[in-house]
């Protein structure tokens, strides 16, 4: 028989007996992140291939969900923050092995950007819009000038963001669940899958509503690729990687994740949105509700278990 | 200089005075520890074994710890300490989480917390306070560049181990077996 | 108030109780105006101490803030009881201070509308209170009756007073339920005790052998150090405990003894040793007597007679032997401290005694010591008058050997049923918590109720303290002067405590609440200096030193007279005993009816579905005294019962399951305990620390964590040489839901 104890208690708050670091404001934190980072992208991607017509919605009226999404993210990372006054640290410095530092610099691009780009379409949702300054209604024409550039930007940064929120994750080490390179494809996928659902939630246009339920189906098939691999790395690895699958595959977070991410989140919306694509009558909110949901679920049991997945010694 | 502690596990006997001793000197606290002490049993009575350890931030030399702040709070000190700025450290939890050993503790005034290989008395030439306390001597401190530290010369002699070497941290913890 | 005493809580006034009490606690900065990190003050003060959370006594510093807040406490380098480095419960001290379930202020308890509860009065009211009972007691039944239990260093100042007051019946727990045993069985060896710190060599001991003493959670500070060097030096451990204890896992041997069963194996030994002729035979032609005699006695105890009773593998015995053997005379068959086990105590400790003896290493180096001590003067008081009765007289003919005052016949003694030579009507406690001390509670509690007064000093409201009369708070340790603290050593050496702080709340030193009420006594001759201070520099002086200079250096260390801390080659040695030599064969106990070699008696076996209840010590609490002390309830806040895997898979029990014990008298522990499933237990016992189960609700930190052993030990076996009172007598079994039972207290 092994028996292994502290002989002092630990008692470390947070840490002890596991460690509960990170409460919900940083898996929020993650998925408003992550969505935003997919609004902006997919919006970027058809605005640069010209369709911002064609695709209205995505282009021009999901990114004014951004601003909100972004702020409400960061100030969920403000309140998660234990020492509050000290907040601007994070802006005069430029740490560029931290994927925190990263998270905070790429922030600092793409809020404004994201502010920006629905300042530019301002008028698609107020018609009768007026900047009322000159110097404003200079500097609307000159990003309208350099749309383009910006959206670039948008879409690098879009990419990044998208990528950080797994990364964030992936770069320690020592939680050997979220030590696998899957998570930031994985969260990025999920970021722009929750963002195609956006634009189902607003989009009218039937046109656009079929293509991004494809462009949805799409990312689902990814995401469950990549679901499937990172277990498979999980389980070709170390004792610890196996025991942090373990966690998943029988162990404390399977309900939870097969059923809230897995099947809720995406196999349920997938055969809701086929259907739909063969013409069934589907209520329009629910499969992107779900897709939503279960990409805000997915970030929450990956911080919650990750926190619990440790190094055995 | 590259400053380092070892303890032996044979001698340890688990009485966790250098986690009172810690406690008091750094003024931790109640409700928190810098360091800790582990005990591990094996066999079946009666062939059994124990070895105790006395734990502590291990002053990684490639801390994660470290590598991850956004703010440089974390930061390596003279002599390879990993230390925290407590006017830096804005609380976000990263380097709790990059710790492998979890040797790290939020503060209740906000910023995080943990071992400071007590660098406020080693600046005087004296020792950490749980090595200068434990009953049994069993903790070593010293320079590693310096062959004829407490630290060297027991490292020397006997055979050793780290924790988690696969993390890949490169401690400045050491055990004794 | 004669009688039916109830148990009350201390006080409904407990402000500082309610305040720690109200959750928060956790994130209570204790230091909250200590330096921060980093910082050390310039101008840091620091004033001497010894420490009182043991008896070890080691001296060390008190640190304190610019403010004069007490911050830490560390060793002083002098002291040789602590070489600098103080255990964590002396570490830990500063919590005895900072506890804010404390004692604050005297109380009286008094009846209100039919309720018993404590009044809280000034410190004039309650001497004054204590001053009249004594004298009543004094005239209607002789000052005889008064009884004093007492221990720690604050003893002299109640054991001079109640000498004067004229009674022989002052006891300490640390006689008849502790070393008691093991100083009558050296005595009669040796002619000479083991003191304490014991005279054991361990630092330069080749082979040390543990029967039980458990060091490493026994932290006794010196010893700890000193076989941690042995172990640097190479030295082998023989630890003979049923229970795979840290000590053990330090050794070479272990030998997983049937408990109970010690002085089988000791005699397998002798027998080993004196028949393969190991032993010193130049040391015990020169210095023992009765050898033929022992020869002849452990004839037939060979290994595989103890084999049988020990289950200890015969040649496990006789390799260990050899290993002694190789080592002697630096070899230390360790004389245990708390050796009150089976009631055959002062016998087993004789056989430790009588190997030590064969293999030489009394008087020689890596065995025991001779000792060296400096006197401090007493001061000039009248002679005390003789007591016109002794404690013999209270049973007489019982005990015949005991050279101190075993707690328990005071306590039967205050039992009228028990017909006593004379009755004892009143108690004073001075920082003994009877109720967990001494086995067998209802006794106990029963003699309470037929007491006229019961006065207890503390610092901490205990079980005890709720059945007094009267309550005095002490100031802890670190609040007060105490005696000078010159123990046996390798040097003589002396030691000074003086206050790191103000007395907090309304309590007191010990010395002034005994001289506030000798003086009330009219014995105010017997404490001329009005201040401690005044007293301890006049004895300063005489020592060549004073209170000044102990002030800034604590620990002074005076060379040896003569350069004898081991015998010397030729040396004629002088043994205390009757005969001057060691007497293997004790004519001394002989006479008085008592087995003059020791003998293996076999002891009573567990029934079906019990097990044999042993406990010992953790090395972050002393006994119950510590386990409210906020530091160190950190480290460990309950105790668990350990249990041998195969033993918890018959019982279907889980880790960290709450059961309750129930001895084979049916009593139950108060509270449940955890299961500790654990294999360095044998599947015949159980094993639990001391000190844990407070039924004392003003012990906010500690109220019903863990289970009371002393609850479960209600059979005793007594020593019938000295009147030790085996306590590892007892066999538990198992209840998965408490059971409804009288409640004793
Ligand atoms: N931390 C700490 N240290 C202390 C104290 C404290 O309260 N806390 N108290 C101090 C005091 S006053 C004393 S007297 C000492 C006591 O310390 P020791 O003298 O070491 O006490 P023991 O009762 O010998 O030790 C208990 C051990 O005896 C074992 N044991 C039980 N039954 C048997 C048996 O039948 N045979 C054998 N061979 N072993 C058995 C138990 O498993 C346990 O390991 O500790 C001192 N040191
Ligand atoms: N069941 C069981 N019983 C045992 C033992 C065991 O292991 N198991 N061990 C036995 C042994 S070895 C011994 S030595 C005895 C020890 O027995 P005790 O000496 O009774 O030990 P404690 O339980 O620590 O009680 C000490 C009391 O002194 C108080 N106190 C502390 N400091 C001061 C002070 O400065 N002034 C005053 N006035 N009071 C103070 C504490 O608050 C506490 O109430 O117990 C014995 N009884
Ligand atoms: S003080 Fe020393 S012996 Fe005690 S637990 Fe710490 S390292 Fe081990
Ligand atoms: S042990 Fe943890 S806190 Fe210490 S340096 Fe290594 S990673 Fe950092
Ligand atoms: S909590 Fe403080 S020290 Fe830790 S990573 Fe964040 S800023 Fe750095
Ligand atoms: S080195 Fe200092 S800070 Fe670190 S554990 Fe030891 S006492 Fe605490
Ligand atoms: S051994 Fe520990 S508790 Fe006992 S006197 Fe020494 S420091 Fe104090
Ligand atoms: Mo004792």
């Amino acid at each position: 028989m092994k028996e292994e104890l502290f002989v002092s208690g630990r008692m470390n708050n947070m840490i002890d007996p596991t460690l509960h670091i990170w409460h919900w404001q940083i898996p929020l934190y993650l998925f408003l992140g992550g969505m935003a980072a997919g609004i902006l992208c997919l919006a970027a991607v058809y605005y640069i291939r010209g369709e911002g017509k064609r695709y209205y919605t995505a282009v021009r009226i999901t990114p004014f969900l951004t601003p909100f999404l972004l702020v409400i993210g960061l100030l969920a990372l403000f309140i998660d923050l234990r020492h509050k006054l000290f907040f601007w640290q994070l802006y005069t410095n430029i740490k560029l092995q931290s994927p925190m530092s990263w998270g905070a610099w790429t922030l600092m691009v793409i809020t404004p950007v994201s502010f920006i780009w629905c300042a530019l379409h301002i008028r698609d949702i107020f018609p009768k819009w007026d900047w009322k300054y000159k110097w404003l209604r200079e500097l609307e024409k000159f990003f309208n000038k350099y749309k383009l550039a910006l959206a670039w930007i948008m879409l690098i940064y879009g990419l990044i963001l998208g990528i950080y929120t797994g990364i964030l994750l992936s770069a320690f080490n020592a939680r050997p669940l979220w030590n696998t390179s899957i998570l930031g494809p994985l969260f990025l996928a999920s970021g722009l899958s929750a963002g195609a659902a956006a634009t189902l939630l607003l989009s009218k246009n039937p046109d656009e509503r079929k293509h991004f339920a494809q462009i949805d189906l799409v990312i689902i098939g990814i995401e469950m690729f990549l679901i499937i691999h990172m277990f498979m790395g999980y389980l070709a690895g170390t004792q610890v990687q196996i025991e942090a699958a373990d966690m998943f595959l029988g162990g404390p977070y399977t309900m939870s994740f097969w059923i809230f991410v897995v099947i809720i989140g995406m196999l349920v919306p997938a055969v809701l949105e086929i259907l739909e694509l063969r013409k069934y009558h589907i209520p329009a909110l629910i499969p992107p509700v779900l897709v939503i949901f279960g990409s805000l679920m997915l970030r929450f049991i990956i911080v919650y278990a990750g926190q619990v997945s440790r190094w055995l010694y | 200089m590259r400053y380092a502690m070892a303890v032996d596990t044979r001698k340890c006997v688990g009485c966790s005075d250098c986690v009172v001793a810690c406690q008091t000197e750094n003024n931790v606290p109640l409700g928190f520890c810098r360091d800790w002490v582990v005990e591990v049993m094996d066999g079946t009575y009666p062939q059994l074994e124990i070895e105790i350890r006395s734990e502590r931030c291990n002053h990684c030399v490639n801390a994660p710890c470290v590598r991850c702040c956004p703010t440089g709070a974390s930061h390596f000190a003279e002599g390879g300490i990993v230390l925290v700025k407590k006017t830096e450290c804005i609380g976000c939890g990263a380097c709790i989480a990059s710790c492998p050993y979890d040797a790290r503790y939020p503060h209740p005034d906000g910023y995080v917390d943990k071992c400071t290989f007590c660098e406020h008395r080693i600046l005087k030439g004296m020792k950490p306070a749980c090595v200068e306390v434990c009953p049994t001597k069993c903790m070593y401190f010293g320079d590693l560049d310096d062959p004829n530290s407490d630290v060297s010369v027991v490292l020397k002699k006997r055979k050793f181990k780290t924790l988690i070497p696969e993390a890949g941290t490169d401690p400045r913890l050491y055990f004794l077996i | 108030m004669t009688n039916r005493r109830e148990f009350i809580k201390i006080s409904l006034y407990g402000a500082g109780a309610l305040a720690a009490g109200a959750g928060g606690y956790r994130f209570f900065k204790q230091f909250s105006s200590a330096p921060d990190r980093g910082i050390i003050p310039p101008d840091l003060r620091r004033t001497p101490t010894y420490c009182e959370v043991c008896f070890w006594k080691c001296a060390g510093w008190v640190y304190k803030t610019p403010e004069g807040k007490i911050w830490k406490i560390t060793g002083n380098d002098e002291d040789q009881h602590c070489n600098g480095r103080f255990c964590p419960r002396g570490t830990g001290g500063v919590g005895m201070y900072y506890d804010t379930d404390r004692l604050k202020t005297p109380l009286i308890r008094v009846e209100e509308r039919g309720r018993q509860v404590f009044r809280e009065v000034s410190w004039d009211e309650a001497l004054d209170y204590i001053a009249s009972k004594m004298k009543t007691i004094a005239t209607r039944y002789g000052p005889e009756s008064m009884a004093l239990f007492t221990h720690g260093s604050g003893s002299s100042n109640f054991t001079n007073l109640m000498n004067a007051y004229g009674t022989p019946n002052i006891a300490e727990p640390s006689y008849a339920q502790c070393r008691g045993p093991r100083d009558e069985a050296f005595f009669a060896t040796f002619g000479e005790e083991v003191y304490s710190p014991e005279i054991t060599d361990i630092r330069d001991t080749r082979c040390l052998v543990l029967i039980g003493s458990h060091i490493g959670e026994n932290m006794h500070n010196g010893q700890i150090q000193e076989m941690s060097d042995a172990i640097d030096k190479g030295a082998s451990i023989i630890t003979v405990d049923p229970r795979f204890s840290t000590a053990a896992s330090k050794s070479q041997f272990w030998l997983p003894i049937k408990p109970s069963t010690d002085i089988a194996l000791l005699l397998a030994w002798m027998n080993e040793i004196i028949y393969k002729e190991y032993y010193d035979k130049k040391y015990v032609e020169k210095y023992c007597s009765g050898f033929e005699q022992l020869k002849n006695h452990v004839k037939d105890f060979t290994p595989e007679w103890a084999y049988g009773i020990t289950t200890i593998a015969p040649d496990l015995i006789r390799k260990t032997a050899k290993e002694m053997a190789n080592a002697a005379p630096a070899v230390l068959i360790h004389p245990g401290r708390h050796v009150t086990w089976y009631g055959d105590d002062t016998q087993r400790i004789r056989a430790i005694a009588i190997l030590n003896a064969l293999l030489g290493s009394w008087g020689r180096r890596g065995g025991f010591y001779r000792p060296a001590k400096a006197s401090v003067a007493g001061a000039k008081i009248p002679p005390y008058k003789e007591p016109s009765k002794s404690w013999q007289d209270l049973f007489p003919g019982k005990f015949p050997v005991a050279g101190s005052v075993p707690t328990n016949i005071l306590i039967d003694a205050s039992i009228p049923e028990n017909n006593p030579g004379y009755p004892v009507k009143g108690w004073i406690i001075n920082g003994t918590n009877l109720l967990s001390t001494i086995p067998d509670i209802n006794t106990t509690t029963k003699a309470i109720q037929n007491l006229d007064l019961i006065v207890a000093i503390d610092t901490m409201p205990m079980e005890y303290t709720g059945w007094a009369d009267v309550v005095l708070p002490e100031c802890t340790y670190l609040e007060r002067y105490d005696i000078i603290r010159s123990s046996p050593h390798r040097k003589p050496q002396i030691a000074l405590r003086m206050p790191a702080a103000e007395p907090m709340y309304n309590t007191k030193p010990g010395y002034w609440i005994a001289r506030e009420l000798a003086k009330k006594l009219g014995l105010e001759a017997y404490f001329p200096y009005e201040k401690q201070e005044d007293l301890l520099d006049w004895q300063l002086r005489q020592l060549g030193t004073s209170l000044e200079e102990m002030k800034n250096i604590g620990v002074k260390t005076f060379e040896r007279e003569y350069d004898d801390l081991y015998f010397g080659p030729d040396e004629q040695v002088e043994f205390g005993t009757d005969s001057g030599k060691i007497e293997l064969y004790s004519p001394y106990l002989e006479q008085y009816g008592f087995d003059p070699m020791p003998k293996y008696v076999p002891h009573e076996e567990p029934a079906e579905g019990f097990y044999r209840l042993i406990y010992g010590r953790a090395p972050m609490h002393t006994f119950g005294r510590t386990s409210n002390n906020p530091n160190l309830t950190e480290l460990m806040d309950e105790n668990k019962v350990w249990i041998n895997p195969k033993v918890a898979r018959e019982w279907g029990l889980k880790n960290d399951q709450e059961i309750w014990l129930k001895n084979q008298d049916g009593h139950v522990s108060d509270f449940p305990i955890k299961v500790r499933i654990t294999e360095r237990i044998r599947w015949d016992s159980v094993y639990m620390v001391h000190g844990f189960g407070h039924t004392q609700k003003q012990l906010t930190r500690c109220y019903g964590k863990g289970a009371n052993d002393t609850r479960l030990i209600t059979k005793v076996l007594v020593d019938p040489i000295m009147g030790g009172t085996g306590m590892r007598s007892n066999f538990v079994t198992f209840l998965t839901e408490k059971e409804e039972q009288e409640a004793a207290l």
